[in-house]
């Protein structure tokens, strides 16, 4: 017994230590499967606890009236008023100080965007989530993003104001990063299990880039030569001109230019051939992203000086594109709305004069096809000789897996995005030609950024005009006014010197004459200052009419919007804020006004079945307007979309979607002018079809489908329920947007909401002798989903109203606007 | 006894800015060894005190806040109610401090005498 227990006895003492060691075992496996992430879930541990995890990201609905913070690197003491909307209104006591308050300020609202945003633009993004981003890294570093930039930083750093600027601007956000914990990382950091890294100047330069990537970064020259290809010349002109048919150009028609134009450029030798050898053969531009602003002077508004107004349709998310700022230091006092990532205002008004802008649209993105010697690409045929190309390796870090490196080929064009189509993925994110080079304003030296610094300091017209001339891309219709009583509109920005059609088509790259032939001098680029009919304004259509000597571009966005707009202003007189207001959300369809009676008669009532007898009765007392309870609008809208694909599936409809379709304008050109053209027959039927066979079929489609998909025609066919529109997180997280809700406008009319894309930021400003802005963005000024400031100001932009702006003139000013004040000192 | 103990450092822990949430499994395992009297007290009392301090904690952020991030993150995630959420936090938060509670609770057996020896 006794020896029994001695054995007994250290066998059950270990099992102790086992049984404990196995107990400790599985607890630190368990903490760290809960730290862990495993894709797509966050570590559930590190996301959830109370501690550290999202619960710290809730926000109080209270905030502290007053707070003081001692900052390294301030010069002297710097106020931030904030106001019922958390909006800052930034006092400062020298330029350092103010850019370096904006950075801050910004960053602690915004730091996330401006994180994603910089990833995106530089082709990092699989450095976070692994090889799913991997082919739009590839090709933002293949196109030459970082290239770009690099050359947009040497052009910000040479001007030393804008220097100033951007390096005090970087240090405020460096100084809140560095104040940053774990614990109070912005909620997505922590959802993406990543940490927040030093901003560097040129993320100032990424954002420009992903700026002329939306606005002037997409193309449809491989789409369009496809169509040269399989339908020639001539077919291709006549349903792809260069003007349309309907026009209201920006600058008013028959303008005269009292300046010497430079030689304008004429065909190339290859060009011409390329068209002739045609002639006997039988990232797309998106419609929604565009804008509209105008200005009217003092003569027709009720105070006596001018309004400007001013809307940019982008793609609406949370949190906002743009972030509402008011910058205030010796020499300057602007308000207006800054985009996260850069310094200065972007779009806004002083004491003393407005500006806004809207796309223009020029063409500033071309292809070249490029002869290589032989394999090893090292040569390429250009003027009648070989040239040596060089080789730029940028190296894309993915998550979980080795780096990808790409050995990027450069002309003197600029780089050759795809080698070859099996270099090029099946998904490209933009219709890239392989085998071509890219030839794109936004890869030159530039510093746009002192455009906007003169921009936020100007007095006058004179200043207005100085600020534009260091102005390179996306080219944009800057729209002015002043208390002077000036009103101007300039089609603005770097615009190369081309033949017209340049560029239509993919371009010949040996040829020396397909190049650049260098700059339309800025002081021609289109301007109007004061034009007789008493306002300006712009909505993407063409900058000119024929008149103007150089080629910017052969589309343009379409007239629609522009008509409208300059229909209504010239008809208004004694106009107030209110009134631009009401023009700002206006949902008249010119559309449905240019072609609806057309459509209606083509039409046999006989012919219908009970719900589309209803239908049609409906949609001839329609209003015109797409309002969100408007039953005509959605019975138009599907309509008008049926009878333009069936227009041009049978010729255009393609899996692959590699032929450009004519324009929305051409199609209203057949409709009223040409009903028995060819292209309404369907060439696959038997048969022959007419105009009035089309817009039959297309009827009866549209109402049985509305019919299938909302029941019998009714409130359920009104068309905020049947188009509806959503506010998406930026990186489209569930629970994150704002919901789907219903709401009126269309892509062609004013109010151009467009489901996901629209107004971004509504701005009205009433000049004078003492300014008053108005203005609404959809979303709020925390980028922080657990902060009541991240969509506060959603239900104001819904119901088409604006929010009058709080314009200080001087940190002493009292406001019961101002809800709370910080107060940051130097160390 | 054991569980306000859990409860309380945890919730006292939980409140100072900069410690990690991964104290708590030292608190539940330390508290273990000291107080620890049977099995089944020490893992309820380590499972149920870590319980009831991350429910506090998440409630003391998440009321102020109208519940209104609760809202969003659970949405997120695709739960019909942010209670859910806070019930999911809850039980994997008790889980590691049952865990660690037990672990105390077999390391203090281990180190005691066996009864054995004493025969």
């Amino acid at each position: 017994m006794q020896t029994f227990l001695y054995l007994a006895s250290p066998i059950r003492y270990s099992m102790k230590i086992v049984k404990a060691l196995l107990a400790i075992a599985v607890t630190i496996l368990l903490i760290w499967a809960l730290q862990t992430q495993f894709d797509p879930i966050p570590p559930l541990g590190k996301f959830l606890n109370p501690v550290g995890g999202f619960w710290q990201n809730a926000e109080s609905r209270q905030s502290e009236k007053a707070h003081e913070l001692k900052l390294d690197g301030l010069l002297d003491k710097v106020i931030i008023q904030y106001d019922e909307n958390r909006i800052p209104h930034i006092f400062a006591n020298n330029e350092h100080d103010l850019y370096y308050a904006q950075g801050y300020i910004t960053a602690t609202d915004r730091l996330w965007q401006m994180d994603i945003q910089t990833r995106s633009a530089s082709g990092r993004l699989a450095e976070l989530v692994g090889s799913k981003a991997l082919e739009m890294d590839r090709y933002h570093r293949r196109m030459g993003m970082v290239y770009g930039a690099e050359n947009t930083l040497r052009g910000m750093m040479k001007d030393p104001q804008t220097k100033l600027a951007i390096e005090a601007y970087t240090e405020g956000i460096n100084t809140y990063i560095h104040t940053l914990t774990p614990t109070t990382y912005p909620l997505e950091f922590k959802l993406l299990n990543y940490k927040p890294e030093e901003w560097k100047p040129i993320n100032c330069a990424f954002l420009l880039k992903l700026m002329s990537e939306t606005l002037a970064g997409g193309s449809d020259e491989l789409e369009m030569t496809n169509v040269l290809n399989k339908f020639g010349w001539k077919v291709t002109q006549d349903l792809f001109p260069d003007r349309n048919f309907q026009q209201e150009p920006i600058i008013p028609a028959g303008t005269k230019w009292n300046f010497k134009s430079l030689p304008v450029p004429q065909p190339s030798a290859s060009f011409k051939a390329q068209m002739r050898g045609n002639n006997n053969k039988p990232k797309e531009r998106i419609e929604g992203i565009g804008s509209n602003n105008w200005a009217v002077s003092g003569s027709k508004t009720a105070s006596g000086y001018p309004i400007l107004a001013n809307d940019p349709h982008l793609h609406l998310t949370f949190p906002s594109i743009w972030y509402q700022i008011q910058l205030h230091a010796p020499g300057i006092n602007v308000y207006g709305v800054s985009l996260p990532g850069s310094p200065h205002i972007i779009i806004g008004y002083n004491q003393k004069i407005s500006w806004g802008v809207t796309n223009v649209d020029a063409d500033v993105l071309d292809w070249y096809q490029i002869k290589f010697k032989d394999a090893t690409k090292e040569e390429y045929w250009y003027n009648n000789q070989w040239h040596k190309t060089t080789r730029r390796a940028e190296v894309i870090n993915v998550r979980g897996k080795q780096p990808v490196v790409e050995d990027v080929i450069y002309t003197h064009y600029g780089p050759v995005v795809y080698e070859s189509n099996q270099q090029k993925p099946e998904k490209t994110p933009q219709s890239v030609p392989a085998g071509t080079a890219l030839r794109w304003v936004a890869h030159d030296e530039s510093n746009e950024l002192r455009t906007f610094y003169l921009l936020n300091r100007a007095k006058n017209y004179d200043d207005y005009r100085m600020a534009l001339s260091y102005y390179s891309a996306p080219a944009q219709n800057f729209i002015f006014a002043s208390a002077d009583n000036d009103i101007a509109i300039t089609p603005n920005g770097k615009l190369p010197l081309k033949f017209k059609d340049q560029g239509k088509f993919i371009l010949d790259g040996t040829d020396a004459a397909n190049s650049w032939q260098g700059w339309i001098p800025y002081e021609q680029n289109p301007t109007v200052k004061n034009p007789a009919r008493g306002f300006v304004s712009s909505a993407n259509q063409e900058s000119t009419d024929a008149a103007y000597p150089y080629y910017i571009n052969w589309q343009f966005g379409s007239y629609q919007r522009g008509k409208r707009i300059n229909d209504r202003l010239s008809a208004m007189n004694h106009i107030t804020a209110d009134s631009m207001r009401l023009l700002q959300t206006d949902n008249y369809s010119i559309t449905a006004h240019d072609i609806l009676p057309t459509l209606l008669h083509n039409i046999d009532e006989s012919k219908l079945d009970a719900t589309q007898h209803q239908a049609y009765n409906l949609i001839k007392r329609w209003d015109l307007r797409y309002d969100a309870t408007s039953i005509g609008a959605s019975i138009f809208n599907s309509w008008w979309s049926y009878i333009y694909n069936l227009t041009w599936n049978d010729e255009f409809g393609t899996a692959n979607r590699e032929l450009r379709w004519p324009s929305r304008d051409r199609t209203i050109q057949l409709l009223l002018k040409d009903p028995k053209s060819k292209w309404f027959d369907n060439s696959q039927t038997a048969g022959k079809e007419t105009l009035a066979d089309i817009v039959s079929q297309a009827f009866n489609t549209a109402v049985n489908e509305l019919a299938n998909q909302h029941g019998k025609p009714g409130d359920n066919w009104q068309w905020g329920k049947v188009r509806l529109t959503e506010v998406e997180h930026l990186a489209g997280l569930d629970g994150l947007g704002s919901g789907k809700f219903a709401s009126g406008g269309t892509g062609g009319v004013i109010n151009a909401i467009t489901g996901g894309n629209g107004p971004s930021w509504r701005m009205v400003v009433q000049l004078g002798p003492k300014v008053q802005g108005y203005g609404i963005f959809p979303g709020g000024e925390s980028g922080n989903p657990g902060s009541f400031y991240y969509t506060d100001m959603l239900q104001t932009w819904k119901n088409g109203q604006l929010n009058p702006l709080l314009f200080l003139q001087s940190a002493n000013e009292k406001s019961t606007r101002i809800k709370s004040i910080l107060t940051l000192n130097k160390k | 006894m054991l569980f306000l103990f859990i409860f309380a450092f945890t919730t006292l822990c939980g409140l100072v800015p900069f410690l990690p949430w991964y104290v708590m499994p030292i608190i539940a395992f330390v508290s273990a060894i000291l107080f620890g009297k049977n099995t089944w007290q020490t893992v309820w009392s380590g499972f149920g005190g870590v319980f009831a301090a991350w429910v506090l904690l998440a409630l003391l952020k998440s009321i102020p806040n109208e519940n209104m991030l609760a809202g969003r993150v659970a949405a997120l995630f695709h739960l019909p109610h942010w209670t859910l959420l806070l019930l999911i936090m809850g039980l994997l938060g008790g889980l590691v401090g049952g865990l660690a509670a037990l672990s105390g609770f077999l390391v203090k057996q281990a180190f005691e005498k066996p009864t054995s020896v004493r025969l």
